[in-house]
């Protein structure tokens, strides 16, 4: 390898660094992005078992953290065949009516294909939306609408 | 050439005419710079009759009521200025006959609206006159008779037919909104549908609160309401018949129907139906009880409103990655995009005469009331807010009524929902009055055309 060919990929590697580190996702205390990471609102499914993934702005998509928790469901569930939850699925205030409906129906969807994923059968799922109309705090602020993004898993029975 | 000759002398004749009959007109594409003065004497009411309608409305005197009621209804539209009663020199039954038009000119009234009303086998028999004061002529006579009961109705149908000699449109007066009343905290809001006269009057609430309503629609005779419920904690499209109170769900959909409206005709009911995370857009045949799929695309499609001749079909969906406005064929062909500014837009309403859609939109944290053309040029927004959205039209294509909310702190403190009304032009921007919180408002159509 030659010198130069060296030097270029250091330079390589440094833009990438300072690429990255821009798009990085910027935490601030109980967000990430704008996803919710902290626990105010969350309440248990039994011990170490969250009730609830949050999701981005506008956003459907699992995060990591939201992945986690549903498999922590997934096998609260497994280990207690005879529960059955509804899944309800959420928006923040910051959209309109009809379409947060459709939003929270996707959300709560995105969570029930994931705990199928993980063995639990469709059949112990159902799932409603209750879009921008049930918010959990009532802030009109980015925390609160973070925190109201949301899908939560209830006992059914 | 002697035919042409012909013509043209019709033409004139047609012109001249048309002008001595419009020395007053009302300018209602430029919005409310310059409202029209006029003055709405009070109706004169013979001794005998005013105190029959006392007994029966317990009313003091139904000629003063009837008169403000147009009276209001002229200021809210913003066209029209109603000078005070106070500085009125003329009394009402003179007026009424033979109005001494240097007193009303002496006010700057360019118009005066001047009335009876008489009881008449216990029923309201009210006369109206409409008088051009600077030409010195009346304009327009009408008389009706109904039920004392609708004595407000009776204000509402005076002010449209003033409103369409005196614009050259149809008005929008004897109309109803319906709504969603609320009530209560954010986090467990109590929701009824409610509907009342379009000035506020009037108010029923239709269902107890007991479960979630939203988004009330009107079928176009008004006899008809199509919401969401959610009753047994299952959201469902329901059809209401107002005078009956009966209640149906619309179709027999496994999981969640949403965003209903009529079809023009009336005969069916289009919605969204959400499954598996996907939205699409159906009819209903109300008669048949044939369900269409209209859509069909992974994305979330919702809000479809019809135009006017039903041959088309606008709504809302993210296939483009955001919500954005689409138009198509109303068999679902031809599917294509019109919305294409910076930002998000949702709740497209095509207007009442076809050549618009409203929206609202929301860009860098605002949210906006617009207008576009039907193929997404001519982008307009009327007024920018907060939170406001589902505008709806009023039967002339007018005016728009919309629902906005306030920022509220973190124990949700400062949160309101309220109706508001916005002209066409961007102009007269007003808070309709209801008893409780409000939102999702729905204009009906003319109950009297």
């Amino acid at each position: 390898m030659s010198l130069n060919k060296i030097f270029r990929n250091t330079l390589l590697v440094f833009f990438a660094s300072i690429l990255l580190s821009a798009c990085a996702v910027k935490t601030t205390g109980k967000m990430q992005g704008d996803v919710y990471t902290g626990k105010d609102t969350v309440e248990y499914l039994a011990s170490g078992v969250p009730d609830r993934v949050f999701f981005a702005t506008n956003e459907t998509v699992l995060t990591t953290a939201s992945r986690e928790t549903l498999r922590k469901q997934a096998s609260w569930l497994r280990k207690n065949s005879k529960i059955n939850v509804v899944l309800e699925g959420h928006a923040d205030e910051r959209g309109t009516r009809e379409y947060n409906l459709a939003l929270g129906e996707r959300r709560a969807n995105a969570a029930k294909d994931y705990l199928m994923t993980y063995g639990i059968s469709g059949n112990r799922i159902s799932v409603i939306s209750y879009g921008k109309e049930r918010p959990v705090d009532s802030g009109s602020n980015p925390l609160a609408w973070s925190k109201n993004r949301r899908s939560v898993t209830v006992k059914a029975n | 050439m002697r035919k042409i000759i012909f013509l043209i002398y019709i033409c004139i004749f047609i012109f001249n005419w048309g002008k001595a009959w419009s020395l007053i007109e009302v300018d209602i594409t430029r919005g409310n710079l310059n409202p029209l003065p006029l003055a709405v004497s009070p109706l004169s009411v013979d001794k005998n009759s005013k105190e029959k309608f006392k007994d029966l409305l317990k009313l003091e005197d139904i000629g003063v009521e009837i008169s403000k009621v147009v009276e209001n209804n002229l200021r809210q539209s913003g066209l029209f200025n109603p000078l005070d009663p106070k500085a009125f020199l003329q009394k009402p039954d003179i007026a009424h006959v033979k109005p001494r038009f240097e007193d009303w000119a002496l006010i700057k009234a360019q118009a005066l609206i001047t009335g009876e009303v008489k009881i008449v086998d216990e029923k309201l028999r009210v006369e109206f006159r409409l008088w051009d004061v600077l030409a010195g002529k009346e304009i327009m006579a009408l008389a009706f008779t109904t039920v004392s009961e609708n004595w407000r109705r009776v204000g509402h149908i005076i002010t449209d037919k003033v409103y369409q000699r005196l614009t050259g449109e149809k008005g929008y007066f004897d109309t109803r909104i319906i709504y969603v009343a609320e009530e209560g905290l954010k986090t467990s809001r109590i929701k009824k549908l409610a509907i009342m006269d379009q000035d506020g009057f009037n108010t029923k609430y239709l269902t107890l609160g007991n479960e979630l309503v939203l988004t009330p629609r009107f079928n176009p005779t008004n006899q008809m309401v199509t919401y969401l419920s959610y009753f047994k904690n299952l959201p469902r499209v329901y059809l209401l018949d107002i005078e009956t109170g009966l209640q149906e769900v619309v179709g027999d959909f496994p999981g969640m129907t949403f965003a209903p409206r009529f079809s023009p005709d009336g005969k069916k009911i289009i919605m969204s139906f959400a499954k598996d995370g996907n939205s699409d857009i159906y009819t209903m045949d109300l008669e048949s009880r044939e369900v269409e799929k209209i859509t069909n695309h992974p994305s979330i499609d919702t809000s479809p409103s019809y135009s006017p001749d039903g041959k088309y079909i606008c709504f809302n969906s993210d296939r483009s990655g955001y919500q954005q406005i689409y138009v198509m064929r109303s068999d679902g062909s031809k599917v294509k995009r019109i919305s294409f500014g910076n930002g998000l837009y949702g709740t497209p309403v095509w207007s009442p005469r076809g050549d618009l859609i409203a929206f609202t939109k929301l860009h860098k944290g605002k949210f906006y009331i617009g207008v576009m053309r039907t193929d997404g040029t001519g982008e307009r927004l009327l007024t920018e807010n907060y939170y406001q959205e589902a505008p709806s039209w009023s039967p002339n294509g007018r005016v728009l009524i919309f629902y906005r909310e306030t920022k509220s702190d973190s124990a949700g403190k400062g949160f309101s929902a309220k109706l508001w009304s916005i002209d066409l032009t961007g102009y007269n921007e007003r808070m309709v009055k209801t008893e409780t919180d409000a939102s999702d408002p729905s204009w009906s159509s003319l109950l009297t055309d």
